[in-house]
């Protein structure tokens, strides 16, 4: 063995201490009741009508937070990489630069925008127009995951359009396709590697949140994120709720799975 | 007229992911206490916001929190790179798979499992457990942005150096660190912005007395959100702006320099 490799032992142990060993002792937790026996009531406590609606409500929202986002994303970057603004790179910025600020300070904002007698309303109100009710519901919480992810989706679907050549395209229309056969047979597929670590960047964080549930959803919204969270800050069933985290891993894995089926490339750029 | 459907829909955009931000900027400088009604421009919630203890120690934290995580990360991943592409194919594709594991994981299920592990062997959570964890959680983003470079880098220079009487150690800070280093830095920076910006892992991992922005915020806005948070919104806002800009421009510069 070269003496080199050596130098990696440091963070093997970080990779042993700091993942490997908490995921073998959150599958110890999952399996295992109090007393520490082994069970898999912990596991099977997904179907409960309480816990199996939690997650059916997280997929669901999910998804629609991460087809909202994709389809907000998809035409903005098309726009973006056809734009011959000198200054493209700084308008790349505007649209990025959200996300580099707190995600709670964003989730906040949206809570004093949207509170019954808040600004949103004040605004409406003050013109004669109906209020918008949508604090404390699950509209309110899809809102919030796209705000708070959208730039995650931007960012790779951007990248990826950016890379396409440009002859490529020009071909297309010179052995005459129209724009809707380009879009479909050239730059859909070519931006498919953006579109797939986008896809995974926000659907994973929307499915397992609990804070903005929390946040916008006022209690009322309760998702598999905020049972699990509430396992181990109010309830203290932490076998309970490790068993949860475990089947939630279970969606994440099947998910991307899913999802890298379609990445025909396998080359999903994570950053 | 596709033009202008064009411009309004990055308009439109815009709007969306700036009202908040621009909404909480103006409130922060309202002098009522609520948001309804715009009473009078006042610096106040500034100065309480400067004055809040639990605030300022909670940036304090937060921001030693980010330098230490992203240092001992950097240091940690830069070396580890060297080890791992001195490795034979195989073993190299396990460890770039393994670094993987918390970059695809879930933000809650990392929190958990440390938090149970802490717990587990006797560890009370407090400062050091959310350093730990923010390392851990830090690493594989500086293994990713350095380990391109190495692959990148000509081994020759190297040997080169050793060939004119460098010792290893010279050659390496003489010849391969400085090919490395924009992956360092950016790794780095990439560290940072990772360990600002968590909740969810540290509100797993703190113990009662730490706070970092993020948690703060949380319990703070569970039992009504004070003003002095929209200051804090806005003093953040511009940090970052700054920050961003000040980043490009020098990045800019450097490009301008090497072509």
């Amino acid at each position: 063995m070269n003496k080199k490799q050596l130098f990696s032992g440091p963070f093997l142990a970080f990779i042993l201490c700091g993942t490997l060993v908490p995921l073998g002792v959150i599958a110890f937790y999952g399996l295992t009741d109090r007393s520490g026996a082994f069970t898999v009531d912990n596991i099977l406590s997904i179907a409960t009508p309480e816990h199996a609606e939690a997650l059916l409500l997280s997929l669901g929202l999910a998804l629609i937070s991460t087809v909202i986002c994709l389809l907000l994303a998809f035409p903005l970057g098309l726009i973006l990489k056809d734009s011959k603004l000198g200054q493209k790179g700084f308008m790349v910025f505007i649209f990025i630069l959200p996300m580099w600020m707190n995600f709670l300070l964003r989730t906040m904002a949206w809570q004093v925008l949207l509170e019954k007698n808040g600004v949103i309303n004040n605004v409406l109100g003050a013109i004669g127009l109906p209020a918008l009710e949508i604090i404390n519901t699950p509209a309110a919480v899809v809102l919030g995951m796209v705000y708070d992810y959208l730039p995650f989706m931007i960012l790779p679907i951007y990248n990826a359009l950016i890379k396409i050549d440009k002859n490529v395209i020009e071909a297309a229309y010179d052995l005459g396709a129209n724009y809707r056969q380009v879009l479909s047979k050239v730059i859909i597929p070519l931006s498919l590697p953006g579109i797939v670590s986008g896809v995974t960047m926000v659907f994973v964080p929307s499915l397992t949140t609990f804070a903005v549930s929390n946040i916008l959803g006022g209690g009322k919204v309760n998702l598999i994120g905020n049972i699990i969270e509430q396992e181990f800050t109010t309830s203290f069933n932490w076998n309970l709720g490790a068993g949860l985290s475990l089947v939630m891993m279970i969606f994440i894995i099947i998910s991307m799975a899913l999802i890298e089926k379609f990445d025909r490339n396998g080359e999903g750029n994570l950053i | 007229m596709k033009k202008t459907f064009k411009g309004l829909y990055l308009a439109l955009i815009v709007f969306f992911l700036y009202l908040p931000i621009f909404t909480l900027m103006v409130l922060s400088f309202n002098e009522g206490k609520t948001m309804n009604a715009w009473v009078g421009f006042s610096l106040k919630w500034y100065e309480e916001m400067f004055n809040n203890r639990q605030i300022m120690e909670a940036l304090g934290n937060t921001f030693t929190i980010a330098f230490w995580s992203a240092t001992i990360a950097t240091i940690v991943g830069t070396i580890a790179c060297i080890g791992i592409n001195a490795m034979g194919e195989k073993k190299k594709s396990i460890i770039m798979g393994l670094n993987n594991i918390p970059l695809l994981n879930a933000d809650i299920v990392i929190g958990i499992s440390l938090m149970l592990t802490f717990l587990m062997f006797g560890i009370s959570l407090n400062y050091g457990t959310v350093l730990f964890s923010h390392i851990t959680f830090c690493l594989p983003y500086v293994i990713l942005s350095v380990m391109p470079k190495f692959k990148q880098l000509q081994n020759l220079t190297y040997e080169a150096a050793l060939d004119l009487g460098a010792t290893p150690v010279y050659a390496f800070f003489k010849v391969v660190l400085p090919d490395i280093m924009p992956g360092i830095i950016s790794g780095f920076l990439l560290a940072f912005t990772m360990s600002v910006d968590d909740f969810v892992i540290t509100h797993f991992t703190r113990g009662a007395g730490i706070n970092t922005i993020s948690t703060l915020i949380y319990s703070q806005v569970k039992v009504g959100i004070r003003p002095t948070l929209y200051a804090l919104s806005t003093v953040i806002f511009v940090i970052v702006l700054v920050v961003l800009i000040a980043i490009n421009i020098m990045s800019n510069k450097k490009k301008e320099k090497n072509i």
